[in-house]
C-alpha cells in the first residue's frame, strides 16, 4: 500500500502557510491586514511565507489602492486550491491508518 | 513521523482559520439578552399605551378592518404616533445595546469590528430588513396594522436565517422561531404585541442565553 505521508505537500509544513491557505481558500479574497490580525505574525514573517506561496503559483497577489493607501489582496489559485485538498486528504488518510 | 494528536492539531487549526476568517464569530450571547431585554420592556410600554388586543386601533383610534383606506392615517401622521415612536426608540436602544457587548467580546478576542466577515453580516442581514421595513411601511401607509407584528417577525426571522451563514450558525433556529411566530401571529391578528414580545423579547432572551452557556461560559 502507497504511504499516505508521500501526498503530504512540504509546502504546507509551516503552520502559517497552512494557516494563509486555510483563509484564502473559503474566501474570494483576503488582504494583508486581515490576513495579519488573522495568523498574527509579524509583517515580514507574513510576507515572506506569502512570497513561498506566490512563487509555488499557489496564491495570486492582487495590488490595489483605497484611496492613497496601497491595498494588498491575495486570492488562492486553481492549483493551490487543488494541493491545498490534496493535503487535507492525506491528513486524513494518515490518521485514520493509524487508529 | 507525526504523531496522531499533532494530525488532529493542524486538522484543528485549519478548520479555526477557516471559521474565523469567513464568519463574525465575535456576536456576543449578552447581545440577544440585552435585545431581548429592550424588546420586552418597549412591549410593556407600548401595552401601557394600546392596552390588551387592540394593536391598531389604539393606534389611531380607528376601526379594525385589516386594510381600510377611508379610515387609514396617512404615514406622514402615523410617523408621530406614539406607537410608532416606541418602535423606533426600542430598536435604536436594542441595537445600541447588542452593539456595545458585541465590540468589547470582539476586542476581548482581538478580532477587529469591522472586517471583511462583519460586513458581509451586515449586508447579509440588511437586505431583507431593508426590503422589510419598505413594505412595512407601506403597510402602515394602508392601514393594515395587524400585518405589522406579523411582519416585523418574518421579515427579520428571513434576515437572521440569510445571516447565519456569516455568523454563529445557531442564529438560524433563532431565525426559525421568528418565522413560525410570525406565520402563527398571521391566524392571530390583534394579538401582534404578545407575539412580537414573544419573537423580539422571549426567544432573543433564551437564544442570548444559549449562547452564552455554549461559547462565553469561561
Amino acid at each position: 500500500m502507497k504511504n499516505p505521508i508521500e501526498n503530504l505537500n512540504k509546502i504546507f509544513d509551516s503552520r502559517i502557510r497552512l494557516g494563509i491557505m486555510s483563509a484564502l481558500v473559503v474566501n474570494d479574497e483576503v488582504n494583508f491586514n486581515e490576513l495579519k490580525e488573522l495568523i498574527q505574525v509579524t509583517d515580514g514573517n507574513l510576507a515572506s511565507h506569502l512570497k513561498t506561496l506566490e512563487e509555488n503559483a499557489f496564491v495570486k497577489v492582487h495590488k490595489g489602492f483605497i484611496g492613497r493607501k496601497t491595498n494588498t489582496t491575495y486570492s488562492v489559485t486553481k492549483g493551490g486550491e487543488k494541493a491545498f485538498k490534496a493535503h487535507l486528504q492525506a491528513l486524513e488518510e494518515m490518521i485514520r491508518n493509524m487508529s | 513521523m507525526l504523531s496522531k494528536n499533532e494530525q488532529l492539531d493542524t486538522l484543528q487549526d485549519i478548520k479555526q482559520m477557516m471559521e474565523r476568517s469567513s464568519r463574525f464569530i465575535s456576536l456576543s450571547g449578552w447581545s440577544g439578552i440585552a435585545a431581548g431585554v429592550c424588546a420586552l420592556a418597549g412591549a410593556a410600554w407600548a401595552y401601557s399605551v394600546i392596552g390588551p388586543r387592540a394593536d391598531w386601533r389604539g393606534a389611531t383610534g380607528k376601526s379594525p378592518h385589516l386594510i381600510d383606506y377611508a379610515t387609514s392615517v396617512p404615514l406622514r401622521d402615523y410617523m408621530g404616533s406614539k406607537l410608532f415612536i416606541i418602535a423606533v426608540f426600542t430598536f435604536f436602544a436594542a441595537f445600541v445595546l447588542a452593539f456595545i457587548f458585541t465590540y468589547i467580546r470582539s476586542k476581548r478576542n482581538g478580532l477587529s469590528i469591522w472586517s471583511n466577515s462583519s460586513r458581509r453580516l451586515l449586508i447579509n442581514v440588511g437586505v431583507p430588513m431593508l426590503a422589510g421595513a419598505v413594505y412595512l411601511l407601506k403597510l402602515i401607509d394602508v392601514g393594515a396594522y395587524g400585518f405589522i407584528a406579523p411582519g416585523c417577525l418574518i421579515f427579520y426571522g428571513l434576515a437572521l436565517v440569510n445571516g447565519s451563514k456569516y455568523t454563529i450558525g445557531e442564529v438560524r433556529y433563532l431565525g426559525y422561531g421568528q418565522i413560525i411566530l410570525g406565520l402563527i401571529n398571521c391566524w392571530f391578528i390583534g394579538y401582534g404585541l404578545y407575539f412580537w414580545a414573544a419573537g423580539f423579547g422571549i426567544l432573543h432572551i433564551i437564544y442570548g442565553a444559549m449562547m452564552w452557556w455554549k461559547y462565553e461560559r469561561n
